[in-house]
Order: C-alpha cells, then sequence, then structure tokens
C-alpha cells in the first residue's frame, strides 16, 4: 500500500524570556486567565508589535539545524481570520506566495538512514485559548483566556516523505531531542509541540489531520487513519478531502464538526514590522554558537564511552537522558556500566513520556549502583531490589543496602572466618570434597546459608578451594 | 495681547518667567472652549484635570523645577491618539467607551515638555475622511463659516486652533487627513516624514501610509513641537534613527536660492481658480524672497489616487478586524449568540462610510483580485517613489494646493464618497511617498481659507519648515476666526 505522509509541526520557543511581540513572559502555563497580557498582545487600539530579536535567532537555528536555505531576509505577513482566541482577528505570520519570507526553506533531514525534505520553517505568533467549563459538549458559554496569545511558535512543514507512520515517529524522536538540545523548545510541556498531519493513500485524496497535541500521539493518530482509509477503499467509498481531529481519549480520528469554509486569508505584508536582513556574520555566528547536536553526541557516546550505537541512541533520544548519563559517567568511570542501568533498568519504571523526570533519582544515584556492583559489594539481583526502593524514596544505593543489611561480605577475614567455622561443622562433607567437586558446591551452600546469601559467592569459593587445599 | 492668540512659543516664555499663570490660561481655554463649543463641535471630550495640571504648572514654575518647552500650553489631541485614562472613541461608537491604559508615545512626550492636553478632538470615524462630518458624535464645523465643513480628518484639531480653543494640536495623516483641515480652517499643519514620529498609540488606520503630525497657528510653533514629538521610539520598529533636531534651530534662514517646482498636475484641470490663482501668487512671492521657481511634471501623480485609496482600505481591512465587541470598546451581552452572530451584531456599530472601506479594503485582498488591486497599487506606489526621487534631485521643494476645492457647506456631498474622494487628490502623494509636506495659509477668497501645500525629499523637515516660515512672513493671513 503506498501511503504519503506529510507533517506541520508547530513548537512554542519555550526557551524565550518573552512572547514574540512584546515583553511579557513567554512562560504562559499555570497562570490565573488573563493574567500574562499586556495591550501588545491583547491587540488594545494602537499597539505596534515589537519583534523579539532572540525569537529570530532561534528560529534561525532551528532553520541551519534541519539543513534549510536561509534566504537572508525575514518577512512577516498577516493572515486574517476571526476568531475569538486572536485578539486582532489576524495572526502575524510568514508567506512564501509573492516573495520568500520564510525564515528557513528547502531543508532536509536524516534519520535511521532515511530522509525527509523540509519544506519550510517560520515564525508566527499563538493564539489564545478557548476554555469551556465542564467540557466543550456541556458548557453554556466560552471562556477566552489571552496569557498564550503572542506566544512565538515556530512552523516546520515536511514534505509528503514519510510512507510509514513509524519513520514519523522517529523522526519527531530526533526533531525533539534536537530541539531540546538547541536549548529552544522544552518538549514537554503541555501544548508546547502540536503536529498537523497529512494522510493520503495510492488513488486517495488528502486528509488533514488536527488537533494531535503531543508527538506521542501522531504515530497512533496516522495508524488509525490509514486503516480507516483501507477499510474504506476495500468497501469502494472514496476517500474526501477532508479535516479530521483525532480524539485521543477515543483513540480515532473523527471528522471536524463544522465543515470549514474555504478560508480567504488574504494575506498581505505586515507593514508594522520592517523586513529583516540577516547579515552572513549572524548566520555564522549562530553556526558557531551552535550547541552539541544529537547525532555528533551519540558518536561521541560510542567513541568517548565506547557505548553501543543502540545504547547511545536510546539515551540521545531524550536530552534530559542523555545529560543524566554523561553526569553519572562524571561521577563513576564505568560509563558502560552507568549507561547499561538507565538504559535497561531504570527506563522500566518509566512511561515513555515523562521519561526518568518524574523519578527522584539521580545521576549520583546510578553511579553509587553501577560501583558497588562493580566492586561486588551488592550482587546485580540485589541492585536491582535497591533499585526498586530508591526510585520512590530518592535515597542512597548504599543507605538502602545498609539498611537491607543486603551489602556482599567481600571481606577476606570476614568470609574466611565463616567458612572455618562451616569447615568445622561439616567435617564428613569436607573430607568428601576432597574426591567429589559436587561437594566443593555443597560447601559454598553452607557458607551463603550462613551469609544469608551475602557472601560474595565468587570470592567465597577461592577461599573455600585454598583451605581444601591446604588440608591436602 | 490675548493669551488665547499667543503663539505657544511666546506663552510657554511667559508661563516659565511667571508673568502668565499657566492656571489662568487653561482656565480661559475652558470659558472659551465653552462659549464656542456649540457652534463649533471641535472636542469629543474634555480633560477634567487640565486646569489641576496647569496649577500644578504653576507651582513648579514658582519652585523651579525644570518646566519643558511646552509648560502650560493647551494642546487638542485628535481622538485616536490614545490617552491614558482618557476615553479614546476614534468618533466611533464601537469604541465609545474605551479608556486606553497606556498613552502614546507622543502624549508622554508632549507632557514631558509640560504641556496640558485640553480634551480630545473631533475627526471622521478612524480618520476615515476628509470633512468631519462622518464622526459619531456629530459633526465639527468650520470656525470660519459655520455652515461648512473643517476638512478632515483631523477638523476638530484644525478648528480648535482657528477657534481658540488651544493653542497647538496634534493630528494625524494617512492621505491629507492633517493638510486638508489645515488648509480649510487657516493653520499650519504639517505631515512628517514617514517615521521621523512614533506611531505607537495611534490607531491604526492604515499603518504604511499614516502618521501623527504637528498642528499650530505659525510655522514656528509647528516646528516647536515637532521638536517635542519627533525622533526614535523603541516602540515603534518602523521610526527612523533620528533624535534631538531643534526644527526651530534654521527655521529663519529663508529661501534664498531654493529651487522650487510648482506641480503641474496639481493645479490644471479640475481646481478652483481661486486656489490655482492663491498657488501661483505663492510662487511670485516665494521668487521675490530669492527662490528660483519652476514648472515641474510629475507623471505618475495620474494614478496616486488610485493607488492610496486601494492600499488604505486594504489596511484599514485587517487593522478594525480587531473591534468585534469582545475584549473592549462597546459592552454588549454576549448572551444567546454563537461567534458569528456576535461578531455581526458587534460590527454593525461601525458607520457607513467605514463599512464601505471595510468592504472594498477585504475585496482588493482577497485572492482573486489581489494582483489586479493591491498588488498594482503597491507597483505604482513604487513607481511614484522613484519619479519624486528624480524630481528631489534637481529641485529642493515643491508647490501646489493643499486642497484643489474651497471649504464646502455640511451636507452637502456626504451621499458622494467618489466626489470626497477626489478632494485628497493632491494630498495623498506625500503619504505614498512618505515624504514631509506642510499645509500653510495662503490666501482667502469670500472669507474662506485657501492653504497652501509644500512638499520635499525624506527627512527635509528645517527646508519645509523654513519656506513656511519665510511665506508667513510676507503673506500675513488671518490664523484666528471670530465665532
Amino acid at each position: 500500500m503506498n501511503v504519503k505522509i506529510g507533517l506541520e509541526i508547530h513548537c512554542q520557543l519555550t526557551g524565550l524570556k518573552s512572547k514574540l511581540f512584546c515583553s511579557c513572559s513567554a512562560d504562559y502555563r499555570g497562570k490565573d486567565a488573563n493574567a500574562n497580557v499586556c495591550p501588545i498582545c491583547l491587540g488594545l487600539p494602537g499597539t505596534l508589535p515589537l519583534l523579539n530579536k532572540k525569537a529570530l535567532e532561534y528560529a534561525t537555528m532551528i532553520s541551519l539545524v534541519l539543513n534549510c536555505r536561509t534566504p537572508g531576509t525575514a518577512a512577516f505577513y498577516r493572515k486574517n481570520y476571526f476568531y475569538p482566541d486572536l485578539p486582532k482577528n489576524f495572526q502575524i505570520t510568514q508567506y512564501n506566495a509573492h516573495e520568500i519570507s520564510s525564515i528557513g526553506v528547502d531543508g532536509q533531514v536524516e534519520f535511521d538512514s532515511k530522509k525527509v525534505r523540509i519544506r519550510r520553517v517560520q515564525l508566527e505568533e499563538d493564539p489564545g485559548r478557548l476554555v469551556y467549563e465542564g467540557g466543550m459538549e456541556t458548557s453554556l458559554y466560552t471562556l477566552v483566556d489571552y496569557n498564550r496569545a503572542g506566544v512565538a511558535l515556530v512552523e516546520i512543514v515536511t514534505e509528503p516523505d514519510f510512507d510509514d507512520p513509524k519513520d514519523v515517529r522517529l523522526f519527531l524522536n530526533k526533531l525533539a531531542s534536537t530541539l531540546e538540545h538547541l536549548g529552544v523548545c522544552d518538549t514537554r510541556l503541555e501544548g508546547s509541540v502540536r503536529c498537523d498531519v497529512n494522510v493520503s493513500l495510492a488513488g486517495g485524496r488528502k486528509v488533514e489531520i488536527k488537533n494531535i497535541n503531543s508527538f506521542r500521539e501522531v504515530e497512533k493518530a496516522i495508524m488509525f487513519e490509514i486503516s480507516r482509509q483501507k477499510s474504506l477503499g476495500m468497501k469502494g467509498i472514496e476517500v474526501r478531502s477532508e479535516t479530521r481531529h483525532w480524539d485521543d481519549a477515543r483513540r480515532v480520528t473523527i471528522q471536524s464538526r463544522v465543515k470549514e469554509e474555504e478560508q480567504d486569508y488574504r494575506y498581505f505584508s505586515e507593514p508594522d514590522i520592517p523586513a529583516v536582513n540577516f547579515s552572513d556574520d549572524l548566520i555564522k555566528s549562530l553556526k558557531n554558537q551552535m550547541p552539541e547536536l544529537p547525532d555528533a553526541r551519540r558518536s561521541r557516546f560510542v567513541e568517548q564511552f565506547g557505548l553501543s550505537e543502540q545504547v547511545a541512541q536510546v539515551l540521545i533520544n531524550d536530552k534530559y537522558l542523555a545529560d543524566f548519563f554523561e553526569d553519572g559517567a562524571r561521577l563513576y568511570e564505568n560509563a558502560r556500566e552507568v549507561a547499561n542501568w538507565i538504559v535497561t533498568d531504570l527506563k522500566g519504571y518509566t512511561d515513555e513520556f515523562d521519561g526518568i523526570r518524574s523519578l527522584r533519582i539521580k545521576p549520583l544515584h546510578i553511579a553509587e549502583l553501577a560501583k558497588l556492583v562493580d566492586q561486588s559489594m551488592i550482587s546485580r539481583t540485589t541492585a536491582k531490589q535497591i533499585l526498586q526502593e530508591i526510585v520512590k524514596s530518592g535515597e542512597m544505593p548504599s543507605e538502602v543496602a545498609k539498611k537491607l543489611n543486603v551489602a556482599q561480605i567481600s571481606d577476606r577475614q570476614a568470609l574466611i572466618d565463616v567458612i572455618d567455622s562451616v569447615f568445622e561443622t561439616e567435617k564428613s562433607a569436607v573430607k568428601d570434597a576432597l574426591q567429589n567437586e559436587k561437594t566443593v558446591n555443597f560447601l559454598l551452600g553452607k557458607v551463603m546459608q550462613t551469609t544469608g546469601g551475602r557472601a560474595d559467592p565468587k570470592l567465597a569459593l577461592e577461599l573455600i578451594r585454598k583451605k581444601l587445599a591446604s588440608i591436602t | 495681547m490675548d493669551q488665547l492668540i499667543l503663539s505657544a512659543n511666546e506663552l510657554a516664555e511667559q508661563i516659565k518667567s511667571g508673568s502668565v499663570s499657566a492656571e489662568d490660561y487653561i482656565a480661559k481655554i475652558f470659558d472659551r472652549i465653552k462659549s464656542v463649543e456649540k457652534n463649533v463641535h471641535a472636542y469629543i471630550s474634555l480633560n477634567d484635570s487640565a486646569i489641576e495640571q496647569a496649577g500644578r504648572m504653576d507651582k513648579m514654575v514658582k519652585s523651579g523645577e525644570r518646566v519643558g518647552r511646552l509648560a502650560g500650553v493647551a494642546v487638542a489631541v485628535k481622538d485616536n491618539i490614545c490617552t491614558r485614562g482618557l476615553r479614546t472613541t476614534c468618533a466611533s461608537k464601537m469604541l465609545e467607551e474605551y479608556v486606553p491604559p497606556y498613552n502614546a508615545t507622543v502624549i508622554d512626550r508632549l507632557q514631558q515638555e509640560g504641556a496640558i492636553i485640553v480634551g480630545k478632538a473631533n475627526l471622521d470615524e478612524f480618520a476615515m475622511g476628509s470633512t468631519t462630518e462622518f464622526s459619531s458624535f456629530g459633526a465639527t464645523r468650520n470656525p470660519w463659516d459655520i455652515s461648512r465643513v473643517p476638512g478632515g480628518s483631523s477638523g476638530g484639531s484644525a478648528a480648535s486652533l482657528a477657534a481658540q480653543e488651544a493653542t497647538l494640536a496634534l493630528g494625524s495623516d494617512t492621505g491629507g487627513s492633517i493638510r486638508c483641515p489645515a488648509s480649510f480652517c487657516s493653520s499650519v499643519g504639517l505631515k512628517p516624514t514617514y517615521g521621523l514620529v512614533s506611531r505607537f498609540g495611534l490607531v491604526s488606520f492604515a499603518n504604511s501610509l499614516e502618521l501623527i503630525g504637528p498642528m499650530g497657528r505659525s510655522a514656528y510653533d509647528v516646528a516647536l513641537i515637532l521638536s517635542c514629538i519627533a525622533g526614535r521610539d523603541s516602540m515603534d520598529h518602523t521610526t527612523l534613527d533620528i533624535d534631538g533636531v531643534d526644527y526651530t534651530a534654521k527655521i529663519k534662514h529663508g529661501v534664498k536660492g531654493l529651487r522650487i517646482g510648482v506641480v503641474r498636475e496639481m493645479i490644471s484641470n479640475g481646481v478652483d481658480d481661486a486656489v490655482a490663482k492663491s498657488v501661483h501668487d505663492a510662487a511670485n512671492k516665494f521668487e521675490g524672497l530669492g527662490a528660483s521657481i519652476e514648472d515641474v511634471s510629475i507623471n505618475s501623480l495620474q494614478y496616486a489616487l488610485a493607488s492610496y485609496y486601494t492600499i488604505a482600505m486594504a489596511e484599514a481591512s485587517s487593522n478594525l478586524a480587531r473591534y468585534d465587541g469582545i475584549r473592549y470598546g462597546l459592552s454588549m451581552n454576549p448572551e444567546g449568540f454563537a461567534w458569528n452572530a456576535y461578531y455581526t451584531k458587534a460590527r454593525s456599530n461601525f458607520g457607513s462610510e467605514v463599512k464601505r472601506r471595510i468592504m472594498i479594503g477585504t475585496y482588493v485582498l482577497s485572492s482573486g483580485y489581489y494582483g489586479r488591486y493591491y498588488l498594482k497599487a503597491q507597483q505604482v506606489r513604487t513607481l511614484i517613489r522613484h519619479e519624486l526621487a528624480g524630481v528631489f534631485k534637481k529641485l529642493d521643494l515643491l508647490i501646489a494646493p493643499t486642497m484643489p476645492i474651497m471649504p464646502f457647506k455640511i451636507g452637502e456631498r456626504v451621499d458622494d464618497p467618489l466626489q470626497l474622494y477626489m478632494a485628497d487628490i493632491d494630498t495623498v502623494a506625500a503619504n505614498l511617498a512618505g515624504i514631509p509636506a506642510i499645509s500653510v495659509p495662503c490666501a482667502f477668497k469670500d472669507g474662506l481659507p485657501i492653504g497652501l501645500q509644500i512638499m520635499g525629499n525624506h527627512l527635509s523637515e528645517e527646508l519645509l519648515l523654513r519656506a513656511a516660515y519665510a511665506f508667513e512672513e510676507v503673506n500675513g493671513v488671518k490664523k484666528v476666526a471670530s465665532v
């Protein structure tokens, strides 16, 4: 089945201090309704937009990492439509019909040895939010909260180059990690990244899915939509060109309730913001300032720490995880062990979305855990038990080990004492053991039993053999 | 001398020296307003605390504090310029109750120089008109003949000067809205170079064309107030990087040796004979002052009016979209309305001229017509800019009528929008090109004023004011009307 998928991604520049056109905070979350507003973002009569230069730099950096061409000038346009969340009843955005106005165009991104072309990267303002108290279906009125109005958004539009929902997930993972590494967008914040998807099957019309409010929902929405379109095809029903919404509670796409009219946005050049020229120097200096990005970091993890490609990739997919690893590796030199604990064990306690942020555990904990196991202070099995405790409590592994009385006895003299007493009580077994290898294991079992399983088995075995040898 | 007809400069000096009390003078202004407003109707709202502010000014003078270049001077402010705590209506029902939470940059700057805002002057709704008849709160009448229009859209500002209800005024000029009423009321009005004065706080009608500008009863007063308001503003990205110019400094340098062109297209067909004659007389006077005069033709001007109205209406249709009765202004009960029905109800409160312009502006931007109208209009605009730039390589200034016609009767043309638009034919070119233009009192015919328009290259305000001042000195027409 030939499937074509294209994405239109909006990400908020949460790394900015202020909104795109005024000095209100970009951090609107958790505030009282309409408390994060000013005359400019409310569009009061007589106010003018003041372009946030940092937003322009961030959008340029995003364009550069997506390998876009940066045309050197950026201009803003008005997109005119009436909607109550839009204070001016037009949105200031960019538009390429009469000239190239976008910050970046014609890019390309490689992921998992595949490629997707980027059509454009542009900067625009976020509208406010409509609030339906008690739910959209039952609320008798609509409230409007403009706290979000004017927050800087970067729109990234891909060509319809995807043919597999899984690839979309891999691409979005990489994009999210890249944005995190650039420090421009905290993709975990609610509503900070949104994705519209175009899906079409060979011979069918293009269907747009809106309202996908997090990257992790995108793959599910596409899979649903593909099977919906396929089953229509099998029934001989034509797929209509339409806009659908993703209902993440019911896990289905539903036809937008109101059929959207053919909108004429009457784009024209925003007279209040003169076109901005980018000097080559600015581009150069942005390139120089660019932090280490996921691909380079993954390679470094493999080279510097001897990690496998797969482990490195898992870490890199989430900048928080990669930072966590690197902090841990700084605290304890066996980086591979640190990485393994993070990737194979710690991730088991987290859900895919929140990652390890929600756990009380810090790199220090994992470094100590790895060290305790490496130094045979505790067994691997014990270590896993300890991990289970500390993800909840945030206590240090060594303290938990002490409390549980599970620290491995690897002290030579302590073990020798235990072995001496076992040899004393198990005289016949000792005699037997001199000829029979199996009985050696019996003696080891006794040592383990006496120590409540805390004896370091390797060391205990070595000492038992030594003592047997001394008898003969 | 009567304080009400003193120049702003003299007044400020006398207030600073203590020989005139600001409080007395502002009280006299308010007495004058009380006695003439029923005939003139220059104001929409008055500033109740003006007299109190003037009293504070007197105290500051006594205690020797710095009081600024416009200490105590009464200023009328067009009611599309935002004043914190003072109702700003744009002469529209839509903003009848709107009180801005902030000051326009020009207001802050005037107040820093000690000016007293006496009131908010009448205008055509959202500055759309050239007669001040399209105000939702009633027309302003021309102080020289109250049966006639004062011009517009800054009609209240100009009328307040002629009727001695203010000493200085601020207007805004999108296509002639300062110069037209200045011409009809025998005052001086300057539209500065685009970007010289901040638009922050000017309620937008057509952003790419318009600017706030000073108005007064003399070129010197206009230069003085311009010096106070001009210059870069961090709140307006379209302002130019200019600061601290004193426009009065060279105002008396005369016009000797200047090359002045008389724009042929503006004094030929459709121009009132008296107006054409006054421009010729003015040219002779400039010649007498040592300037050289030549005839100049600017071919692209024939398209200026069409280009202007296309662009202005397009921008207006977008700028005025925000008036939907949801956030501010008109308070309406939304009970029982879906969004679109609510919009329809709220936006029916615009006046008919505003509705007309929103509809035409929406049309010229719509996808099928964009290329035919809006894009074409922008191309014409570029053409006019280039042609004028060429003209100013050879000439220092251009002179022309401000208005091709004499002030007409109130109601005479309200039903003929095209004819009204035609009256802007000589003023719109300066807005399209972003160049400065000033209207100075030129002559009277049958007791009615005629204005002379002087245009210059970008940022030639000093030259413009020099010419206006020199012309005033030899011309000497009346500036104050007895209402």
